[in-house]
């Protein structure tokens, strides 16, 4: 394990010097987007500067260039998730798009009426809505798993639930609004009894901790690059290589095409059948550099710094009057999602802001879990591997400053 | 001032607003107009007088009385309360026609625009959107 020095991994972010209303920014919105560290940045510039041209069909030396390091990135997020073939990984927009290519080609294939899937309560919108749309479309049942006071979700629960008519269970590996890390290992095993496939979201977990896909046996795992350190606008699905070959497309034209006549169409192979249009060339390969800094930094690293920070955030609340925190799982990623008692969610952020502190706030793309806590909207503090214990310590003397002012 | 024009009540804000130097100065007058906003008759805060596209919620009823129409309003964040508290101040006790035609240009010069961007999501231009379409409502019903 090398050194976890974090001067030198904030030296690698710009924007962490900028300053918002002359205070220097605090950026405490990471589970929505990472800020991008040099490596990428420098990736995409130079992509651009020296490489660009489309991949894959060209003869040419440049597009040589740019398939060679196109299909590099594919083999370096292979090898980050520990996936066993290059063609199980599937670049796309993000996790949005992954879980809809899944939702929509296997639902078409695979489900039927009086047939049901399972997600969990705490799903983000993105891992709710593609699955209640074809359960509608194909008159299928959704069935919700529910969670408990602390926002951890009961295995028993789970089992009773499955019946002889469950084609998948989706579920988010971390949630995005409680923190809760989801024991996906044990759903996919209890799912597997009875040969069920199981997608996993995994936008919250893949910045946090290291994910093997083949260790965690699971069916689809999907995750957006700009979560990761990585740019915007690419993602990723992967896919066992049996289900992937038994989905059917799901866009067509480009280079997902093996023979087109005006009669008849065949599709190309893995991974190919699934990247119809130009890809996302300079995102793939600045994916892959955030993977590359992000294994020279260390899970372990990560981890252990970002627990820390969640530890000392936790700690720090239980000082706030009126102050409550969803989600108390004990494995818990590291945010801090809260309300403040007689307080509006949008008046303290707005309020946050001025300080210069970037939080999020409101349903958080989770409707279901603010209806289940019976409140309009909540403030969530998200943290990365650059965040420092003093960026915290500035929040709450910033948030005392807040309530002040609104009482 | 009841017979104070639009512009009138525009340039107060404004020159009230200009004391402040400090940002938290100026948020504090929003929260403590926002504090006394008088409240909404519960009659009128129903779903069909929300404003769309807020991240809290406002509620607005107007009414018309003898040419003129009088706004009232709430909301459960108190920086929004203070914010429409402003625009009613502003446009309450006028003739549609006034309201329809007049640039509110207070919002600008008071740094209230940071929050007029149809991104932001409290949402100010689908307020002053709102009470500009009761005035359009009233106005055409009269002509």
């Amino acid at each position: 394990m090398h050194e976890f020095d974090l001067n030198n991994i904030r030296s690698n972010f710009s924007i962490l010097e900028e300053k918002i209303y002359n205070k220097p920014l605090v950026y405490f919105d990471n589970a929505a987007t990472t800020q991008k560290p040099h490596i990428v940045i420098n990736t995409l510039d130079k992509f651009y500067t020296v490489k660009n041209s489309n991949i894959h069909r060209g003869i040419y030396y440049l597009s040589q260039q740019a398939t060679d390091a196109y299909e590099k990135a594919r083999e370096i997020i292979k090898n980050f998730m520990n996936a066993k073939h290059e063609h199980e990984i599937i670049f796309t927009r993000g996790t949005t798009e992954s879980i809809n290519l899944v939702a929509s080609t296997f639902s078409k294939a695979f489900l039927n009426e009086g047939d049901n899937i399972i997600i969990s309560a705490m799903e983000h919108h993105s891992n709710l809505v593609p699955w209640q749309m074809a359960c509608n479309e194909k008159k299928a049942k959704l069935k919700v798993l529910p969670f408990d006071e602390n926002g951890e979700i009961d295995l028993e629960l789970l089992s009773k639930l499955i019946d002889f008519n469950t084609k998948l269970i989706a579920i988010t590996h971390v949630s995005n609004t409680l923190g809760t890390v989801n024991p996906v290992k044990k759903i996919i095993e209890i799912a597997h009894k009875y040969n069920i496939p199981v997608l996993i979201d995994g936008a919250q977990a893949i910045a946090h901790t290291k994910v093997d896909v083949t260790e965690l046996d699971c069916d689809f795992y999907c995750f957006s690059g700009h979560k990761l350190y990585g740019p915007t606008g690419i993602g990723v699905l992967y896919g066992k290589e049996e289900w992937l070959n038994k989905l059917p497309p799901y866009q067509y034209g480009g280079e997902m095409i093996d023979r087109v006549t005006f009669e008849h169409t065949t599709f190309n192979v893995l991974p190919f059948k699934f990247e119809a249009g130009t890809a996302h060339i300079s995102g793939a390969l600045g994916l892959a550099s955030a993977v590359n800094f992000v294994q020279s930094i260390g899970f372990e690293n990560i981890e252990k710094h970002e627990t820390e920070l969640l530890n000392y955030a936790t700690k720090k609340s239980q000082e706030i009057e009126g102050m409550r925190i969803y989600g108390n799982a004990q494995h818990k990623a590291s945010l801090i999602t809260f309300t403040i008692e007689g307080l509006h969610h949008f008046d303290i952020g707005t309020l946050l802001d001025k300080f210069g502190i970037a939080v999020r706030t409101g349903h958080f793309c989770t409707q279901p879990i603010m209806d289940i806590f019976q409140v309009s909207g909540m403030v969530r503090a998200s943290f990365a591997m650059y965040n420092t214990k003093e960026e915290i310590d500035f929040f709450f003397e910033s948030l005392n400053k807040v309530i002040k002012m609104l009482r | 001032m009841e017979n104070q024009t639009i512009n009138q009540k525009q340039d107060e804000i404004i020159e009230e607003f200009s004391m402040f130097e400090e940002w938290m100065d100026k948020y504090e007058y929003i929260i403590d107009l926002g504090k006394h906003l008088p409240l909404i008759s519960a009659e009128y805060k129903i779903d069909n007088n929300l404003i769309n596209g807020c991240q809290s919620k406002v509620w607005v009823h107007a009414e018309y009385k003898e040419g003129k129409i009088f706004f009232t309003a709430d909301s459960d964040a108190i920086i929004t309360k203070g914010i429409i508290g402003l625009l009613i101040r502003t446009l309450s006790g006028h003739t549609p026609e006034e309201i329809v035609n007049t640039e509110l240009y207070f919002i600008d010069k008071t740094g209230l625009s940071e929050h007029l961007s149809p991104t932001r999501s409290n949402g100010l231009t689908a307020m002053v959107k709102q009470l500009k379409m009761y005035a359009m409502v009233f106005k055409m019903k009269n002509s």
